[in-house]
């Protein structure tokens, strides 16, 4: 695709090269700051801490959990909003993009309101088996799963509308059923756009901090991840939280390049 | 203080209310009739239209000679903001702006050169943190505040002390231990040997008192001033311990500060009769 568009081999027009160095640029250069300036003398101490390695091995199960339920909901969802024929699609999908622009404290407000001990669904539940979210790992999981989805309904979205609907529509002229259609047909049409949402979906969660201080609460094991850790290390140790945003960093990079080359081969 | 420096700073206030009136300047840009001039100006007025959106971190851009910045803990939010409007009131032509935060995050903002004139901290450690790297001057103890319980309008969880809190069935709320109400609740289990069972550490009293607010937790330790602020939402329920742990709340001048003589003002106004009064009506005591 690459040689129809760009006959000079290789050679990048200016006014695409220069405002995409400075990008890279802008993205790149505080990541060097906070390596630079990280103190690595401690790095061992710091990183091989049992608050480390708990707030870290926390947030791997909970945003792994957390990217898993919004495939599961997101991609059905997505396929939704991409039927051109439901009527109202245009307002869902702005409601549906809502998390993106809500501060995620706000958002984890908003779940309070819902499934809080005190709240519209989560009061019922309470008053019924005793038994709240906040504070609980289920918490932190939701609170992923709210910020995270509109990511990968967008992605996936964008991949069911660009992928040949000639494809669904024959496989439905031969007699396959909706199901088997969307199955057999357009699940692996838009493959790519799934994998490249549940890794937005999933970097996310990863990295989820508003709704999740205000939802789950912080405490070490149950709901403090990783970005909480950084948070409460920054009051009193800077050096540390540079050291833990390092750490975290570094695990997203690796998970993320391994799943690219095992996984996503067709990106 | 002086003329010119006020006249400076009540227009750069007008151009942050007006967006893209560079007639604002008509004072300034008189003197120089060049086009290029206006249109630095111009150019001027936008970068501090910039500096007024950008943040919430104080900025001095758009500050001179009359402004005082005075960043606080977040615990003095309310009284302080009464006692910038009385300031301002009997200061003619000053101008207090507020930054109110955690204060271990505002002493770093500070130490990382944030324009600030006059720093309020919620405890000494904090305080310690900005004298050490010479960044402001001597501080003076100007309240102290105690620990009380917290319980959620009509006590769900029926607490009557310290002991509830060892009750795993219990919701219960803490400030971590890295922040100063989370240090004083540890003295004070300490006091009551009661191993208090959490269910979160949070990272501010604020955040703490929030989650008794909306009724998430059946308690929860804050200030005393915290109660008092939360209004009818939230209980207070006293202990003896608490006396062991009061906090005292040191305030200093900045050495940095552009205005020394005010931010002097501005601390003095604090530990005074009237500031004081206001101090005490929010429900801190004397240090």
């Amino acid at each position: 695709m690459s040689n129809t568009q760009c006959h000079g081999a290789g050679r990048l027009p200016l006014l695409l090269g220069l405002p995409a160095s400075i990008g890279i640029l802008f993205l790149l250069l505080p990541l060097g700051g906070l390596i630079i300036r990280a103190p690595w003398a401690e790095a061992a101490e710091v990183l091989t801490s049992r608050s480390a390695i708990s707030a870290l091995r926390l947030s791997i199960i909970t945003a792994t959990v957390a990217a898993s339920i919004t495939v599961i909901l997101g991609v059905p969802l997505a396929w939704l909003l991409a039927r051109p024929a439901l009527p109202g699609v245009a307002v869902l999908r702005a409601l549906i993009t809502v998390p993106l622009v809500l501060p995620p404290v706000v958002g984890g407000v908003a779940l309070f309101t819902l499934l809080g001990r005190s709240g519209l669904l989560g009061g019922p539940l309470y008053s019924l088996t005793g038994f709240s979210l906040p504070f609980t790992p289920y918490a932190v999981v939701l609170a992923q799963v709210f910020v995270a989805l509109p990511y990968l309904v967008l992605a996936v979205e964008g991949a069911l509308r660009a992928a040949d609907r000639r494809y669904e529509d024959a496989a439905a002229t031969l007699g396959a059923t909706p199901l088997a259609v969307f199955r057999r047909v357009t699940l692996p049409l838009v493959a790519p756009g799934i994998a490249a949402g549940t890794v937005l979906a999933w970097a996310r969660a990863l990295g989820e901090f508003g709704a999740t201080i205000t939802f789950a609460g912080n405490f070490p094991g149950t709901t403090r991840t990783m970005p909480l850790e950084v948070y409460l290390a920054l009051e009193t140790n800077p050096d540390a939280a540079l050291l833990l945003s390092i750490l975290l960093l570094a695990t997203s990079v690796a998970v993320l390049a391994l799943l690219r080359d095992r996984w996503t081969s067709r990106w | 203080m002086t003329r010119p420096h006020l006249r400076r700073s009540i227009s750069a206030h007008k151009a942050k209310d007006l967006p893209g009136s560079d007639h604002m300047w008509p004072d300034v840009s008189a003197r120089h009739h060049r086009p290029t001039t206006v249109i630095g100006f111009a150019a001027a007025a936008g970068l501090l239209l910039l500096a007024a959106c950008g943040s919430s971190t104080p900025s001095r851009s758009s500050t001179s000679g009359d402004v005082v910045t005075v960043a606080a803990a977040a615990s003095l939010a309310e009284a302080f903001t009464a006692i910038g409007k009385d300031f301002e009131a009997k200061d003619p032509g000053s101008k207090v702006i507020f930054s109110f935060g955690s204060s271990a995050t505002l002493a770093s903002q500070i130490t990382q050169g944030a324009p600030v004139d006059v720093f309020a901290a919620a405890s000494p450690a904090t305080m310690k943190t900005v004298t050490q790297s010479r960044a402001a001057g001597p501080p003076t103890d100007f309240v102290a505040n105690t620990l009380e319980i917290a319980v959620p309008k009509g006590n769900p969880g029926k607490i009557t002390g310290l002991k509830d809190f060892a009750d795993k069935s219990k919701k219960i709320a803490i400030c971590a231990p890295q922040v100063p109400c989370g240090a004083a609740a540890i003295k004070v289990f300490a006091t009551a040997k009661v191993v208090p069972a959490p269910d979160t550490l949070e990272q501010d009293v604020k955040a703490t008192l929030q989650k008794v607010e909306s009724n998430e937790v059946d308690a929860a330790l804050v200030y005393q001033t915290d109660v008092l602020a939360a209004g009818d939402m939230v209980a207070g329920i006293d202990f003896p311990e608490a006396q062991q742990a009061i906090n005292v709340y040191p305030i200093a001048t900045l050495k940095a500060a552009k205005n020394p003589a005010l931010a002097q003002r501005f601390v003095d106004y604090v530990l005074s009769a009237d500031g004081q009064a206001i101090l005490n009506e929010a429900g801190f005591d004397k240090p």
